[in-house]
């Protein structure tokens, strides 16, 4: 099988300090990877590198695409990159408000990426943005308010369906529980693990919470120092980590 | 009159301007940069406008200014004053003897012709600013023809009025290419855009310039389900009685009484004085 994106040699300097440094891997369809790591790691740097938000000085980000096969985005042209980001790539933020219109409805905002891809019928477009308020669990009631009127999980929950309308096959997302309370994170967490069942969707989750790994990711890639230490399956690097580091990590979070 | 240089700024400016209007021409509704120079009226009053028609006007031309329609406002009569004790042109209240017309808000009800250019005042040349206030992005938009976010806004519009409410500066697409915002003109005149006289677009504040050449196809943006309208109030003009003229509603009296009256002055003075007589005339006479 074709991975759907393969990560090669990926690395991201910043002056003299690294962000981080010989990076790669493969992601299978329909596969859920976790990057896991303390602080300054570099697992943001790492993600937004691979989402063509950052340009590596090294590497190469090679993704499958629908027409052209497999293709290295670091070297596409802007535009290509640009409407990968809004067709076949998602990206959820850590902060719903970088990744939504606070000044736009919910309805605007789930329909953005519709007519961003050209639809032009309102009818069409407002019954779509409904149907995925219902997904999210987010009232159909709702659809006209702004997302300043909504709480913190739902306009998390808003963001993932703004991202998910357009049916991509990669979503990117860095710490898409933090900041959250406990109890609304794990209902984010069920319905995040809902969706990528679902879908059938692939995505790369950046995190510094084991236990979201734990429910949502089938590999596991532990960074420190802008490196991978450790990597392999998920309840495998959990349950008998070989790093110090991951063990140091895991250990910390079992004492809580 | 003599103290001022033709059209009172320098040569070198003009050829920058006159760069900048070509440039225009040569990519319709793309905006081009210039560096917009200190005339002496506030912005606000058209100064990008001014700039522009300074560099357009030659001393054979006949110059006309209007304001929201009409030849006689304030800033009509300051602007048109300017260019006479400046340039020394002819100025006109005719659409049809004008060569170059300013104007603010408005596009002639009469068909303009090929040797004819129309000057738009511009206070916000931006069309995608409402939603994108980050001029990085914007630019980045149009060089990459992104434009979903017209759209959301024209979604926003239907989703709170039940219609696309965006009654002026109405976005439209130029040659399949460029999102343009025709300055806040009503959408009444939107399907005038695609017309025979070049029309130039000056944003002095921002420093922009740009065009539409003659013949250029120009299309408002709108939905399959939500077409675009050219909309104006359901009323014969009651002063010349046209049924195809953009109105404005004036409040007559304290009892509420209302009259709807050409805002183009040109035209409804000149049905007047072919004979065309609207209700209030009628009235008056009978
Ligand atoms: N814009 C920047 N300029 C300079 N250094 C940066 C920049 N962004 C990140 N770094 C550095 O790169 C390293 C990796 O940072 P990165 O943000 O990728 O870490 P992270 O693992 O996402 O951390 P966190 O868990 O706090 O989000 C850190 O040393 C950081 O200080
Ligand atoms: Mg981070």
């Amino acid at each position: 099988m074709t991975p759907l994106l393969q990560v090669k040699g990926i690395e991201k300097r910043y002056g003299a300090r690294i962000g981080c440094a010989d990076v790669s891997f493969d992601l299978f369809p329909g596969e859920v990877m976790g990057i896991v790591g303390e602080s300054g790691s570099g697992k943001s740097t790492l993600l937004n590198c691979m989402a063509g938000h950052l340009e590596p000085d090294a590497g190469q980000v090679i993704f499958d695409t629908r027409a052209d096969g497999p293709v290295d985005t670091v070297t596409m042209s802007e535009p290509v990159r640009r409407m990968l980001g809004r067709t076949d790539w998602a990206f959820v933020h850590q902060h719903a408000r970088d990744g939504l219109r606070m000044s736009v409805s919910a309805g605007g905002n789930i329909g953005e990426r519709l007519m961003a891809v050209g639809d032009r019928h309102y009818g069409d477009i407002r019954d779509r943005a409904i149907d995925w308020l219902g997904r999210v669990e987010i009232e159909e009631s709702r659809v006209d308010d702004r997302p300043s009127a909504f709480s913190g999980g739902m306009q998390q929950r808003l963001q993932i369906a703004r991202n998910l309308v357009t049916g991509p096959r990669l979503v990117f997302m860095d710490e898409p529980t933090g900041g959250l309370d406990v109890s609304v994170q794990a209902r984010l967490l069920d319905l995040l693990r809902g969706l990528v069942r679902e879908m059938g969707l692939s995505a790369i989750i950046v995190t510094h919470d084991l236990a979201v790994v734990r429910l949502l990711a089938d590999r596991l890639m532990v960074m420190k120092s802008g490196h991978v230490v450790e990597a392999g399956l998920t309840d495998q690097v959990l349950d008998d980590p070989q790093h110090a580091y991951t063990q140091l990590l895991v250990s910390s979070v079992l004492q809580v | 009159m003599n103290e001022y240089n033709f059209a009172y700024l320098d040569e070198q400016t003009k050829r920058m301007i006159r760069r900048a209007i070509l440039k225009g021409l040569a990519v319709p509704g793309y905006q081009v940069p210039f560096a917009s120079r200190e005339m002496p009226m506030p912005y606000g009053w058209g100064t990008g406008g001014v700039q522009v028609s300074a560099a357009t006007l030659t001393p054979e031309d006949t110059f006309k200014v209007i304001d929201q329609g009409a030849d006689d406002t304030t800033n009509a009569v300051s602007i048109r004053k300017f260019f006479e004790n400046t340039a020394g042109v002819e100025t006109t209240e005719e659409t049809e003897k004008a060569t170059v017309i300013q104007t603010r808000h408005r596009i002639p009800e009469a068909k303009l012709r090929e040797d004819q250019i129309i000057v738009y005042q511009v206070p916000i040349p931006e069309p995608l600013r409402f939603l994108e206030p980050r001029e990085t992005e914007t630019r980045k938009m149009h060089s990459l023809e992104e434009y979903g976010l017209m759209h959301v806004k024209l979604y926003e519009d239907i989703s709170q009025h039940g219609a696309i409410s965006t009654a002026y500066a109405y976005p439209v697409k130029v040659l399949d290419r460029y999102v343009m915002d025709p300055s806040p003109i009503p959408k009444f005149d939107n399907p005038k855009l695609e017309m025979d006289a070049i029309q130039l677009f000056g944003a002095g504040r921002e420093q922009r310039i740009y065009a539409v050449p003659p013949h250029t196809k120009v299309v408002s943006l709108d939905f399959e389900d939500y077409p675009f309208e050219a909309t104006k109030a359901d009323h014969p003009c009651d002063l010349c009685g046209a049924e195809d003229s953009y109105l404005d509603e004036v409040i007559m009296d304290d009892a509420g009484n209302r009259m709807f009256v050409c805002s183009d002055t040109d035209y409804c003075r000149s049905r007047r004085e072919a004979g065309h007589v609207g209700r209030l005339v009628e009235e008056n006479t009978a």
